[in-house]
């Protein structure tokens, strides 16, 4: 079994970013970027799936401008066997990334795609569902376990009351929650091995897709601030300054 | 010119997060249809009814809609969208896992998690976690939006009289090939953490789940909704869908309480619209405290006993 893992490159989790003051958007000059977590917890996935006889080959694809080279290699050091880059610009809207991702599928013909439940830069939370319709798949988003016997998946869904659970025939589309696993960290013999494994790069056009773009992003703007208030001694002057002063109490 | 709401519902109850959404269609200005995709969810096509907002209540009642599988709710929603210039539904993991799925098979770029409405197609939505505040405007002849409902207030009843449509299901049948197995979820006499006045949330500094104990003791004594930071669900402590923060669940009430919470950008991404923020923790420099209104600083399990007892006290 083939498994394709979309992966997105975005400013590392631990940046505080920064809005640019004339609204233009984030400043992303000098900023550490990584693998989006949510999609290298897909890659560790799919090394799991691996790693237990289920699947035989790992592809990570990413979507992006040459750049991306540095975070396809990070997942080959994790254990993807192979990379594909589609030379496109950074900041594609999800449906257009979705639509090279379909052309992708159809060149590899993986059994399972995985996608991150959302990357931290936009936090759509759509590239994953919209690839599972155009290529008319069916979907398990935000999931916490999986399970995969006889080309039949059990996924454990995160949902706003608890969880859900969905049996799913393959091939599908699997979107990842936090808690489905934590991603291990490469070996420096496997970042050494890695730079001997293959990275295609395809331009859209070689993949038959038009970019356009449907959305403006007009401005971006620092959200309200929000000031620190008092720190108080004691629960007496708290609940006295919650009744009295903010009237939040009875 | 009209907009299409999809409501979130649990087949017995509409969920309060619509009205938050058919605020948000009201401030698009036209007029606006709902569609309840369900299995015996008639009591909730007669909760929209009687909020006497929308024109037409669409009802699509049958198995394969029981559970909100993406493949078959997306299926109806394309069939009825042509009519439309606006698709709505809420940011709730039924929101997020069909509505995408919808703006693709159309042919179009979806705007997620709106907390503003500026006209009828440009709308404000947070990114980088809240840390940035993005104006979007959309090119696309239909707008499919998603809703961050504490960023709009639930609709006031109204006086429109709504007719209700049942379609005929067997129509809009393609079923998924996907089988649904079970929920396992959370039974609480508390209210949603989504829509609750109250939250009173903990973190990593609780130690263990049966120090969460405590907590709930201090919630029921306000009528509050549990939360936990990430590095409390990780810990094992509570389950996942107590987590407040960007990838968890995003609140705003009245009055948030974080109990032993540090403050990582990630949980306040969840937190921070709260109207009044109360943080106990026993680190002052706790980043918490930077925007809390009401800081104490003392070690929880001394003050919480106390906190409760003063709260019974006063009520």
């Amino acid at each position: 079994m083939k498994i394709l893992c979309a992966i997105k490159r975005v400013v590392d989790a631990n940046v505080n970013v920064v809005v640019k003051n004339d609204g233009s958007g984030i400043d992303l000059t000098n900023v550490k970027m990584s693998v989006n977590p949510f999609c290298e917890i897909g890659v560790e996935q799919a090394i799991q799936l691996k790693e237990a006889g289920i699947a035989d080959e790992i592809v990570a694809v990413c979507v992006g401008s040459a750049k991306t080279q540095e975070q396809v290699r990070v997942c080959l050091a994790l254990g993807a066997d192979r990379g594909i880059i589609v030379d496109a610009p950074d900041d594609l809207e999800p449906l257009t990334i979705a639509k090279v991702l379909k052309a992708v599928y159809t060149k590899e013909q993986p059994q399972l795609v995985i996608f991150g439940k959302q990357s931290i830069d936009g936090d759509n939370s759509q590239t994953g569902q919209m690839f599972a319709a155009l290529t008319d798949l069916p979907q398990a988003t935000f999931a916490s376990d999986l399970s995969i016997v006889d080309n039949l998946a059990t996924v454990v869904r995160e949902v706003d009351g608890g969880l859900q659970t969905l049996q799913i025939p393959l091939p599908m589309v699997l979107t990842t929650d936090l808690r489905l696993n934590v991603p291990r960290f490469a070996s420096l013999k496997n970042i050494m091995m890695s730079k001997r494994k293959q990275i295609d790069v395809f331009t859209v056009e070689e993949l038959g897709v038009v970019l356009e773009r449907r959305t403006e992003t007009l401005r971006v703007d620092r959200p309200p601030a929000r000031s620190a208030g008092i720190v108080v001694d004691s629960v007496d002057e708290l609940v006295s300054k919650l009744r009295n002063e903010a009237k939040v109490l009875p | 010119m009209s907009t299409l709401v999809i409501a979130d519902h649990d087949n017995s109850e509409l969920k309060p997060v619509t009205r938050s959404t058919l605020k948000a269609a009201s401030e698009i200005g036209n007029e606006i249809d709902v569609l309840v995709a369900g299995s015996k969810c008639t009591s909730v096509a007669q909760s929209v009814v009687d909020l006497g907002v929308a024109r037409t209540v669409y009802i699509a009642d049958a198995l394969n809609y029981e559970h909100a599988i993406a493949e078959n709710l997306a299926a109806i929603v394309v069939q009825l969208a042509p009519a439309y210039q606006h698709i709505l539904t809420a940011h709730s993991t039924t929101g997020k896992n069909f509505l995408p799925r919808v703006a693709a098979l159309l042919d179009v770029q979806m705007i997620s998690d709106i907390v503003e409405v500026l006209d009828s197609n440009t709308f404000k939505r947070p990114v980088y976690a809240g840390n940035g505040i993005a104006t979007v405007k959309s090119n696309d002849s239909t707008r499919v939006l998603s809703v961050r409902g504490t960023s709009f207030d639930p609709i006031k009843s109204g006086a429109v009289a709504t007719d209700t449509n049942t379609l005929d299901a067997a129509t809009f049948s393609n079923p998924s090939p996907t089988t649904y197995l079970r929920d396992e979820l959370a039974q609480s006499e508390r209210p949603e953490l989504n829509s609750a006045n109250v939250v009173v949330s903990g973190g990593r500094a609780l130690g263990s789940s049966e120090s969460f104990a405590l907590l709930e003791e201090l919630a029921d004594s306000l009528g509050a909704a549990v939360g936990a930071s990430r590095a409390a669900v990780d810990a094992g402590y509570v389950p996942n869908d107590m987590q407040v923060g960007q990838t968890g669940k995003i609140v705003a009430p009245e009055l948030y309480i974080a109990v032993g919470i540090s403050g990582a950008i990630q949980h306040l991404a969840g937190m921070k619209d709260s109207k009044v923020i109360v943080a106990i923790n026993n680190d002052p420099d706790a980043p918490i405290f930077q925007l809390a209104d009401y800081g104490l600083v003392a070690d929880l399990f001394e003050v919480i006993p106390e906190f409760i007892r003063q709260i019974k006290e006063g009520s």
